[in-house]
């Protein structure tokens, strides 16, 4: 008899999960889109991506040192938001736009809201939305010295023709995160598989947009056009790793429904109705802040309460 | 004339109807784009809000109570179709950048709220300042808003550039956007000077505002924030307001 009792309050079991290691495994998906992304357009998309990185993490710990509050960046929340934010600046942005992004998506959108899981909206589309509004050229720029011209969705929306093999292997212009579909699909199955994400909100988001492009871009059942529109821009990007974060998606399984189906009807009337060719990262963060709202309806019933008196 | 400078500095710092009383929040958002449009808004509110204050003083006794609003407002729009008529004609750059938001200093809520709160109650001279004091604090604020937004945005102040070549205007604070980041920051560093002040044992009530914190001096026993700090405090607002009245410190109204 060598085990011991132990006498204690529940929770009796617990997952082995934390804050930590949840965000390790974002990062560590995050890794072949990153390195795609490197290798395609050189070592200054690497600058960028460092220095989003180090600024979210600097910012975090001197905002909580000065507010005195717990400092939080040991658990990587902020290196995730950092990394996010790098991959979505176009490659050939100055670095203090990422320096700026950083500190506005730490500061702004997380800290000033009450820090990690008070923030209403995800703070590197927020900060990605905020260097749009501000410095449109420099963020809508995205020849490099591989890649000139038009991206592959202003291409689709001008009603011209792409190449659905180099979108998904990641050789056309673009963001540096968002390029290679198949390096995102590939990361975001490793979360999958490890019960991080589930396919309820990316799942039902797709399904949505394609329904949507089907029905309203007059284009009807054209799989070129599908497929180009599913492969570009930030959909894979946006649908795996930003609309599933956990802090600003719904709770309940019908509400991530509600806000699946909510993100693919905005993406899609961005993209067919909408002035600019991209509009993933809008519909983002509007349903973000639809948030609250898709949780009061979807509250669940406590069992006996509810419903006709008999 | 203490009572005139009181006015005057109740509407500069004490409540000043921007950082404090949050009133007039449309111009505010929309028009400070400039440091110029700015200060042309907040004077031109200023000249509506002290003739529209003095003359609904000279009128208090005459107009009846039930139809004192309707009376504010056509006192108010006559002399607001006035300033558009002179702008128009004289600063017509300034007439075209403030646009429909001339019109709408009719319903601007700063006016409403002195003619309903001050002028209707008190004598011509101190509503009279009380609309000066008002209209500066509105004019200090609006510009200030536009001036930060024009030198963040387009790099400039009252239009001369004043930024290095290489400055990158950041566009966003000439949008909406912007002009709430900017109203946020100014309205919380007001607020840390005033509790600065207040925690230097200075009476809040004095150098203080509307609510601007130093929740554990007062002694407004209804206020939610008043019972995070104390509470023990509970009680409703309304029993709160007859117990200062008691006190005999409503001294604004």
């Amino acid at each position: 008899m060598n085990e011991k009792y132990r006498v204690s309050s529940n929770p009796h079991i617990r997952a082995r999960a934390t804050t930590t290691t949840i965000m390790l495994a974002v990062i560590i998906a995050l890794l072949p889109t990153t390195v795609v992304g490197i290798l395609n357009f050189g070592m200054h998309a690497l600058l960028l991506v460092l220095t989003t990185t180090a600024t979210c993490v600097i910012s975090e710990l001197l905002f909580t040192k000065l507010m005195k509050k717990k400092t939080t960046i040991g658990d990587c929340s902020a290196a995730v938001t950092g990394l996010l934010l790098g991959l979505n600046l176009p490659p050939r942005a100055p670095w203090w736009i990422g320096v700026i992004g950083g500190v506005f998506a730490i500061i702004v959108v997380k800290q000033l809201f009450g820090g990690l899981g008070q923030n209403f909206m995800n703070p590197a589309l927020g900060a990605r939305c905020f260097l749009v509004l501000s410095f449109a050229r420099i963020m809508t720029d995205f020849n490099t010295d591989t890649y000139t011209g038009a991206t592959p969705l202003a291409l689709l929306k001008a009603g011209e023709r792409v190449n659905i093999y180099n979108m998904v292997m990641g050789k056309t212009a673009g963001t540096i995160g968002e390029v290679s579909m198949i390096a995102i699909v590939g990361g975001a199955c490793f979360l999958l598989l490890l019960g991080v994400i589930d396919l309820r909100i990316p799942g039902t988001y797709i399904v949505t947009l394609i329904l949507f492009l089907i029905l309203f871009s007059g284009r009807g059942l054209d799989y070129d056009y599908i497929a180009g529109n599913l492969a570009g821009g930030g959909l894979m990007l946006g649908a795996f790793f930003m609309a599933t974060d956990y802090v600003t998606r719904p709770i309940t399984k019908r509400g991530q429904y509600v806000y699946g189906v909510l993100l693919g009807i905005l993406t899609g009337i961005f993209r067919v109705f909408g002035s600019g060719a991209e509009g993933v990262s809008y519909a983002i963060i509007l349903s973000n802040l639809c948030v609250p709202l898709i949780e009061k309806i979807s509250w669940p019933k406590p069992f006996g309460r509810g419903g006709e008196r008999a | 004339m203490s009572k005139s400078l009181e006015r005057l500095y109740n509407g500069l710092i004490k409540e000043n109807p921007t950082f404090v009383l949050t009133l007039g929040m449309c111009p505010t958002l929309a028009v400070t784009t400039s440091a110029k449009n700015g200060l042309g808004m907040g004077l031109t509110t200023m000249v509506v809000l002290a003739l529209s204050n003095a003359f609904i003083s000279l009128l208090r006794k005459v107009i009846p109570d039930k139809v004192r609003i309707p009376a504010f407002i056509v006192i108010i729009a006559s002399f607001v179709t006035m300033m558009e008529l002179l702008l128009e004609g004289y600063l017509p750059s300034l007439y075209d950048a403030l646009g429909i938001y001339i019109p709408l200093i009719v319903v601007n809520c700063i006016i409403l709220g002195r003619a309903e709160s001050y002028a209707s109650k008190n004598p011509v001279i101190p509503s009279f300042f009380d609309g000066v004091g008002m209209g500066l604090g509105f004019t200090v604020a609006l510009t200030l808003i536009g001036l930060f937004r024009e030198i963040l945005g387009s790099g400039k102040i009252f239009g001369y550039t004043v930024m290095p070549e290489s400055f990158v205007p950041v566009s966003i604070f000439v949008m909406a956007p912007g002009a709430f980041f900017v109203l946020a920051v100014l309205t919380a560093v007001q607020n840390q000077i005033k509790l600065k002040a207040a925690a230097k044992g200075k009476d809040v009530s004095k150098i203080g505002s509307g609510c601007a914190g130093g929740c554990d001096k007062c002694d407004l026993t209804g206020c939610v924030s008043r019972q995070f700090y104390d509470p023990k405090a509970v009680g409703s607002v309304e029993q709160a307001a007859l117990k200062r009245e008691e006190k005999g410190g409503a001294k604004d109204e």
